[in-house]
């Protein structure tokens, strides 16, 4: 592929100034920082809480919280994980970098943009304002059901479930808000010449992701909505007296969130490969595959949603049926490593952090996925479900697939972003030690599942200590090594050696023809794409 | 699909209202919070809180909309901006269809799952020996989180009375928002205006008799929100239906106003089209609703 970009920018950038700016801004650049910032701070909030669950649960017994106070910390922590860090990132991302990759001069609906973040922080506050409330006596704190929000217990829950009710209503008006600008960008804004089996694999990533979102989100506000009213209404939708079942909302929920999974991984599949590429100096390998390969992953996630409650009392067709289809995610889930490992093979590699991040993260993420197919055999499951095991799965999936995936993202755009190298040897020691204590975090809780150690418990029976033990010191050095993260990136975007326009060598694509940082408005002439 | 340059796009300039709305959606959710936990603190104030959060709310739409209306007779939106809107219309009635499903998805698992089970159990062990799971269902009863639960007796709402005059209300509002369409399209503005009117009064004539359905199931048939599965569903999905048909009604007024003002042409009219999608969808989820509630 090749562009012809015409030099001419917006010299003046028209926007008010100070905090005015953030308030009000309708530009992709503006918005994008903020969800990345928003999303920065929402993640040391909630590693800050599991480094408190972690300390109760360096010894057996009960040291230093409340069980109800941990049952809180445990699904306060994943809500905050979930829907504001990880999705808040990938939107940044997709806020910053679609214009640029897709040669648009903006997304399609600004406005529409701004409001789908500034929606974010009024959920913040809902979701946390219980524990300060509780200090003055109003309220038990914040919701203490898991994130999960099973029926009968949150029916039963104090104000904290309301709160994360309404809490989850503005995270999915925010992430509905976002899609339709992301499927709005992608099918209007694209650069004259860019067909659909052009784009960069990462718009690819964020449109299936969209219509995940858009298909699945509203499914959550609804069965929410039917808790609301069973809690204060008086109708009957999870409660067997009336003719309602509690299992119904498990079916709603995990239909939602079996999707929403492939919603925090799908764009950083997108844009993996493009990182695996810059770095091995060779085109992405099987690029319609690829593409084949996320369509059928987003297809099938809808259909799957069972397998999160085998354990339930569903008959065994019903089981069959959604051990089968979980199970067949693995084969394009196995063409997309496939395509990840043969890109990188016999490539001229050089190992940046963004690098470093994107190799581990195909083999971290290669355990998340294994452990997952375990875990998707009825038989076995029945051994491992609500235990220890789940918990490290899932956190191969999520840490190392979501997150560690987000990091290399942030390494390999920020030059772009802020015009300045980050510091090359602190972010490879970040590399290093997240890696290695990510693994000595839950490599034992693996075991710690099979030996029977159930999730969400705040004790634990004595032979249980040592896993435990290594597994809460772990978590620390986990912990602080996200500090020299955070670091790295306050003082890359406050200076540092300045990048260049192609920052990497091996790097393709729109963004790159641009200005490090590029100017407020890029692309208000489009490029042309050959 | 772009695929030559289409010019300049129109990014609007700064503005506070996206802020400033989401502000009153906070404050109208704590306030609701407060409003229905009757053991806190703060209980009373609860329902003032939300009506100031509502109020914020209603401006704002108001201001923006108002905005995107002006930008609109200014002659900022060109077919690239429509193109825009059009794609953003359609993935919102999308999603809005995902949270009917929803609960479309909660009557079919009652019908034919929980309920069926409920009265399926076996006899010797089961706490529900005279339930037997017929549909429309108010489930067995029993002892709910606590307090006793006494099965409502109701009687279901019939599908040929007010139903289907609001089925056949509503095709014929389709019918004239079409018609109004076609004469915006040949530029005969009183057809437009006379298109419309039809299609409001409808629309209010439609909400009347649903309120008047209402009236009646609580007065009459002792069919309440409370009524277990059956009443559940019954009022959560007519409820929502209705609280969309109004919605709909409202911007059909907008537009309706709009016209007289002379506002649309027959080239570049997004703003009625909007929103006769989605009255088109109110419309489509309304049939769903007369088949699977009120008739089967």
């Amino acid at each position: 592929m090749s562009y012809t970009t015409t030099a001419h920018h917006d010299a003046h950038e028209d926007h008010p100034s100070g905090i005015m700016r953030w308030l009000t801004t309708t530009n992709h650049k503006d918005i994008g920082t903020m969800y990345l910032i928003f999303a920065l701070i929402m993640f040391m909030v909630g590693g800050s809480m599991i480094m408190l669950v972690r300390a109760e649960l360096f010894q057996p017994g009960m040291q230093l919280v409340q069980p109800e106070f941990f049952n809180q910390l445990i699904g306060v922590h994943a809500l905050i994980m979930i829907f504001m860090a990880l999705m808040p990132a990938a939107t940044g991302f997709a806020n910053w970098m679609l214009p640029l990759q897709i040669g648009a001069p903006d997304m399609a609906l600004p406005r529409l943009n701004n409001w789908g973040f500034w929606l974010l922080p009024p959920a913040a506050i809902l979701l946390t304002l219980p524990y300060i409330l509780a200090l003055f006596g109003i309220g038990d704190g914040a919701i203490a059901t898991g994130w999960t929000f099973y029926a009968p217990l949150s029916v039963q829950g104090g104000i904290g479930v309301d709160f994360a009710i309404f809490a989850v209503h503005l995270l999915g008006i925010s992430s509905v808000m976002g899609s339709i600008n992301v499927i709005v960008t992608i099918f209007n804004m694209r650069a004259p010449g860019m067909t659909l089996m052009k784009m960069p694999m990462f718009a690819w990533g964020w449109l299936i992701t969209a219509f995940l979102l858009i298909a699945t989100i509203p499914v959550l506000a609804g069965a929410v909505t039917m808790l609301l009213t069973d809690r204060h209404f008086g109708t009957h939708f999870f409660d067997a007296a009336g003719g309602g079942d509690p299992i119904m909302f498990q079916h709603l929920f995990w239909f939602f969130g079996h999707p929403e999974v492939y919603i925090l991984l799908l764009p950083v599949w997108g844009f993996m490969p493009q990182i695996l590429q810059t770095f091995a100096r060779k085109p992405m390998y099987g690029y319609k595959v690829q593409v084949y390969s996320l369509w059928a992953i987003g297809a099938l996630s809808v259909v799957v949603w069972a397998h999160h409650f085998f354990t339930v009392g569903m008959p065994v067709p019903a089981l069959l049926y959604f051990m089968y289809s979980t199970m067949a995610i693995s084969i394009p889930l196995a063409v997309l490593f496939y395509c990840w490992i043969a890109t990188i093979w016999r490539g001229s590699m050089s190992f940046e952090t963004p690098m470093l991040f994107a190799v581990g993260w195909i083999i971290l993420f290669g355990i998340g996925g294994l452990t997952g197919l375990v875990l998707a055999d009825v038989a076995a499951d029945a051994q491992y479900h609500h235990t220890y095991f789940v918990v490290a799965h899932f956190h191969y999936t999520l840490f190392a697939g979501g997150i560690m995936g987000i990091m290399a993202g942030v390494y390999y755009w920020l030059p772009k972003m802020t015009g300045h190298m980050y510091n090359e040897k602190l972010g490879k020691l970040h590399f290093w030690l997240t890696a290695i204590s990510f693994n000595l975090t839950f490599i034992p809780q693996f075991f710690l599942g099979l030996a029977g150690m159930p999730r969400r418990i705040p004790d634990y029976a004595l032979q249980f200590s040592e896993f435990n033990m290594i597994s809460s010191i772990a978590a620390f050095v986990l912990g602080a090594a996200q500090l020299l993260f955070v670091y790295n990136i306050i003082s890359c975007a406050r200076g540092g050696k300045k990048a260049t326009d192609q920052v990497w060598e091996g790097a393709q694509g729109l963004e790159w023809t641009l200005p490090s940082p590029p100017p407020y408005h890029s692309f208000t002439e489009q490029p042309v794409v050959k | 699909m772009a695929t030559q340059s289409q010019g300049h796009y129109f990014v609007p300039n700064p503005s506070l209202y996206p802020f400033i709305l989401s502000a009153g959606l906070l404050v109208m959710a704590a306030g609701f919070i407060f409003s229905v936990n009757e053991s806190v603190p703060g209980h009373s104030a609860g329902s003032w809180m939300m009506l100031g959060g509502l109020g914020v709310i209603l401006a704002m739409i108001f201001l923006w909309l108002g905005k995107v209306i002006a930008e609109s007779q200014g002659g900022h939106y060109k077919t690239w901006e429509d193109k825009s809107f059009r794609w953003g219309m359609m993935a919102f009635i999308a999603s809005e269809v995902a949270f009917f499903a929803a609960f479309f998805g909660a009557l079919f698992y009652m019908r034919v799952i929980s309920v069926p089970e409920l009265a399926g159990f076996d006899p010797e062990f089961t706490p529900y020996k005279d339930f037997l799971g017929a549909w429309p269902s108010a489930g067995p009863g029993g002892v709910v989180l606590g307090t006793e639960y006494t099965t409502a007796q109701f009687t279901p709402m019939g599908a040929w009375g007010i139903p289907a005059i609001n089925t056949l209300i509503l095709l014929t509002s389709g019918a004239t928002v079409t018609w109004a369409h076609w004469g915006l399209l040949k530029n005969k503005r009183s057809q437009l205006v006379m298109g419309l009117f039809l299609t409001v009064v409808l629309g209010l004539l439609f909400i009347a008799l649903q309120a008047y359905e209402y009236h009646h199931a609580y007065n009459e048939l002792g069919l309440t929100l409370q009524a277990g599965a059956y009443g559940s569903t019954f009022f959560m999905l007519t409820g929502f239906h209705g609280f969309h048909v109004t919605l709909g009604t409202i911007m059909l007024i907008v537009i309706l106003l709009r016209s007289m003002k002379g506002h649309f042409s027959p080239e570049h009219h997004f703003g009625f089209e909007g929103v006769a999608w989605y009255w088109h969808f109110v419309d489509v989820v309304w049939l769903g609703l007369f088949v699977f509630v009120y008739w089967l």
